[in-house]
């Protein structure tokens, strides 16, 4: 008895840990035409920066973290090009949200190809 | 796409003289324009415009390297200068930090993916802490250049 009810113990502290630790991922593709170039990607940032949750980019080759100016600049991401966007932790879902908007809906404020 | 494919080496300057933004600016243009690679009389007008894309967002990333740019018909491929000044320029980065290392890119204005890649290699490297300090530390052109020969050849850095 004494080990089952250690063992409940164990699976509701699991549990709790997957509540704070949800993973959303989203492919969200670039839709403006100069791509993801800097003012874009200082926007994509500061989004991703609102949120708790860990953010990661990858173009396919290369994993960056979302948060980070530098390695956003990293995935000459041109328009077309699709990025798969992965958060993970207690906003996730707001975060992915918030960044399919930025990314695919306003895409960045900025002219789509003609 | 690989740093010596755009940079271009000739222009770098080891020693600005500018300790602000706008003047390290002026000098790095004119350094390419020396080298007859911006077509006649596109000096100050590409000057203009590189400040004036640096007062809409500062290309100071922090660490002590900035990467101001614009993208110019004078050009038909990516150019990119090296300016380095070891007292620091105050470039309004965004970590409120002087800049040790700038980075300038000149990319063609019909060409954005051309100009995402150059990009993409500057900052490959440029989030190296190791990268940024031998950059740091390098006191002449061929030193620079030496280092971002071996960079291009290490991917990996």
């Amino acid at each position: 008895m004494t080990i089952g009810w250690r063992n409940a113990i164990v699976e509701m502290q699991a549990d709790e840990d997957t509540l704070e630790n949800v993973v959303y991922e989203a492919e969200l593709e670039i839709k403006n035409a100069e791509g993801l170039h800097m003012r874009p990607a200082m926007k994509f940032v500061e989004i991703a920066n609102r949120f708790d949750s860990e953010i990661n980019v990858s173009n396919g080759d290369t994993d960056v973290d979302g948060k980070s100016i530098m390695n956003i600049s990293m995935l000459a991401a041109t328009c077309g090009t699709k990025l798969k966007i992965r958060a993970k932790g207690p906003d996730a879902q707001e975060a992915i949200n918030a960044l399919r908007e930025l990314v695919e809906e306003k895409h960045f404020d900025e002219p789509t190809p003609k | 796409m690989k740093l010596r494919d755009f940079v271009c080496f000739e222009a770098t300057i080891t020693e600005l003289q500018a300790s602000d933004r706008d003047g390290a600016i002026a000098e790095l243009v004119s350094a390419v324009d020396k080298t007859g690679r911006l077509g006649k009389g596109k000096c100050e007008e590409i000057t203009r415009e590189v400040i004036k894309r640096e007062k809409e967002a500062s290309t100071g990333l922090g660490r002590g390297v900035a990467v101001p740019h614009v993208k110019h018909k004078a050009v038909k491929d990516v150019i990119a200068v090296i300016g380095q000044n070891g007292a620091g320029i105050d470039f309004l980065a965004l970590d409120k930090q002087p800049v040790y290392s700038v980075i300038l890119i000149i990319s063609p204005a019909d060409e954005p993916d051309k100009h995402l890649q150059a990009m993409e290699s500057v900052f490959k490297h440029l989030q190296q802490d190791r990268f940024r300090k031998f950059l740091r530390q390098c006191r002449t052109p061929e030193q620079i250049e030496d280092l971002l020969n071996e960079a291009d050849e290490n991917p990996s850095w």
